[in-house]
């Protein structure tokens, strides 16, 4: 007895030095594996430079009346804001203020015209947030025609042009070049 | 609590650390009040004067009390302990919940008092339901359940969350007359308990490639942020649990990002996806939300780090002082870098401060209880609390604030986000009939 009591003494603290040598890497392995193709529906980011964007495409004028039906409720009549986001609460904002420049800090002056570096993100926020009580319920047509709308009113593109993955990259956003990364550059601070 | 040995009219002066009555930390300390020679420093009853009425019994020691429910909720008395809600006829836009820091003590906000910011309402998730995946630069994308995660090590800590528009009214050229819940209510603290998300990527094998990943929520918004890697293998975690019990809904249910920290978009909630990636995805909330215009006409964007911050919650706007005499200065401070190794206050606008007493543990990146005895004599003073952290950054005062990040021109809404991450010295102006109001210094 003593003896197995002994045994069984060193093979507790082995496994127990065992577990504790591994502790940074215990591997309970409980995730199910996968495939790309399963995540798709998931996978749907649009990087800055038009990576992911599908095929569609669409121009201001189908815009308009999609922005009037589903958009204008919240963003106001074009876009151009509601009653209570003139009072400067937190709401819905307008998003086109061409009369609005860029001044100072006070960020409620930026508009997508005036501020966005990049015009692919605006299609990835209407197609993954959009609209307010219905997200990811328009098409990627519509998506289009709605980006398209918005950058034509907000006299960022002209107006007949047809937006699309090729497009839609090449846009020039006016302050492409005004932002200075905290990270990793200047942190910490 | 036995009396202390008071008397009347006694000169304090030698205990008086700063300008208009701040007394010496130790006169906080249990047993070393005699010993310090503070005995009557305010701790006593002093001022106290007409006698006490005689003890009757109360109603509540007559009778039988109430059922007791399966879940606590506050005391009917206490219904005041409540968050104000931007948006409470739940209109098509975000609805904002603020922390009643003014009262509440301590270093942990309940969940109930935890402040929230959802931009389509609260989504109802069936965590059967519910999956996260992990995929991109990885070598084994995997899916995980929630009842998978909760087979794994988990870990607790306390970390606050802050939202990078706290603080934003103090960007008004003049005062904002709000309390310290409408200024500073989007912050709250809570021991989080879940997985690390280190030991999960590992699981998954990360790519050399991989520089980022971004995260994204399964509600309405899907909101996505682009995270440095570097802070995913540090101290990023799916948390599972707020302070001991399943995250509350608001608060992420059935899982949340938490990166200690990092501002409180960045932790993102209802997580289903992270996705390892070479660069940021450069979405809305990075390039237009959540960046800040500078006077200079350039905009900082990628500002991830809550940065070092104090206020006092008592005294505040609401809890005015009804006479002269003793009162304990309390406030919370944190750090998204580290510890907060020191918190001075002042009652003179600043021209002389006293260190407060820094409540134990100090823990990094969570909120820090700070206290300070106070005589106050009647007349008028400017209260304010600088914290500084094992980084060693503090807080700047509001001409230092001001010349690095500007003002706005006009007194915005205290509701608006005119810019973000604001970490200015909170100041409180207390008037001759003890009225405490929101002042600059």
């Amino acid at each position: 007895m003593p003896m197995r009591k002994h045994l069984a003494l060193i093979w507790i603290a082995l496994s127990l030095s065992t577990e504790a040598s591994a502790a940074g890497a215990v591997h309970p392995n409980l995730g199910t594996p996968i495939r790309p193709a399963d995540v798709a529906h998931w996978d749907i980011e649009i990087l800055a430079d038009g990576t992911g964007l599908p095929p569609g495409h669409g121009t201001a004028a189908e815009g308009a009346s999609i922005f009037a039906e589903k958009c204008s409720a919240c963003h106001g009549d074009n876009g151009r804001g509601t009653a209570l986001w003139r009072s400067g609460a937190p709401a819905p904002p307008a998003l086109i203020n061409n009369d609005v420049k860029l001044k100072g800090m006070d960020a409620s002056r930026t508009t997508i015209a005036n501020y966005w570096p990049y015009a692919p993100p605006l299609f990835d926020y209407i197609r993954r947030a959009m609209p307010w009580t219905e997200p990811r319920s328009l098409s990627d047509h519509e998506v289009y025609a709605l980006t398209a709308y918005i950058l034509a009113e907000s006299k960022v593109i002209d107006a007949k042009e047809v937006i699309d993955a090729r497009t839609l990259p090449k846009v020039a956003m006016p302050n492409r070049n005004g932002f200075l990364p905290r990270f990793p550059e200047l942190m910490p601070h | 609590m036995k009396p202390q040995s008071s008397v009347p009219g006694e000169d304090n002066s030698a205990d008086q650390v700063a300008g208009n009555g701040l007394l010496h930390r130790r006169a906080l300390l249990r047993g070393g009040m005699v010993a310090a020679g503070v005995a009557g420093a305010g701790i006593g009853p002093g001022a106290t004067s007409a006698a006490a009425e005689q003890l009757v019994e109360p109603p509540w020691g007559l009778q039988v009390g109430d059922d007791t429910p399966p879940y606590q909720t506050p005391s009917k008395f206490a219904k005041n302990v409540a968050r104000t809600l931007s948006n409470p006829k739940f209109e098509p836009r975000s609805s904002i919940a603020r922390t009643p820091h003014h009262l509440l003590e301590g270093t942990r906000t309940p969940n109930g008092l935890h402040f929230t910011i959802n931009h389509t309402g609260i989504p109802e998730i069936d965590p059967q339901q519910h999956r996260f995946v992990i995929h991109g630069l990885v070598k084994r994308p995997l899916e995980f359940t929630l009842d998978a995660l909760l087979r794994y090590p988990m870990t607790s800590r306390p970390a606050f969350v802050e939202c990078g528009g706290n603080s934003a009214p103090l960007f008004s050229p003049k005062p904002v007359q709000a309390d310290v819940q409408a200024l500073h209510g989007l912050a709250s603290c809570a021991e989080w308990t879940g997985v690390s998300l280190a030991l999960l990527l590992e699981e998954c094998g990360i790519d050399p490639g991989a520089k980022w990943f971004i995260a994204e929520g399964a509600d309405g918004p899907h909101l996505i942020r682009s995270i440095p890697l570097s802070k995913g293998l540090d101290d990023a975690m799916i948390a599972l649990y707020q302070n001991g019990e399943p995250l509350m809904p608001g608060n992420g249910f059935p899982m949340r990002l938490l990166l200690p920290g990092y501002e409180g978009n960045m932790n993102v909630k209802f997580l289903r996806r992270i996705k390892l990636v070479s660069g940021p995805v450069m979405s809305y909330w990075e390039t237009q939300v959540y960046t800040e215009p500078m006077p200079n006409g350039k905009s900082y964007n990628f500002d991830f780090l809550n940065e070092v911050k104090s206020y006092i919650t008592r005294p505040s706007p609401g809890l005015d002082l009804k006479q002269p005499g003793f009162y304990e200065i309390s406030g919370i401070a944190y750090s998204g870098k580290g510890k907060i190794t020191k918190v001075m206050v002042s009652a003179d606008g600043g021209k002389s401060w006293a260190e407060a007493a820094l409540e134990a543990p100090i823990q990094p990146k969570a909120f820090t209880r700070f206290r300070m005895p106070w005589r106050w004599d009647g007349r008028p003073v400017i209260l304010q609390s600088r914290a500084y952290d094992d980084h060693g950054s503090y807080q700047p005062t509001r001409p230092e604030f001001v010349a690095a990040r500007g003002e706005l021109d006009a007194v915005p809404s205290v509701l608006a986000f005119k810019n973000h991450h604001c970490n200015v010295i909170t100041s409180w102006a207390v008037d001759h009939a003890g009225k405490v109001t929101h002042a600059y210094a």
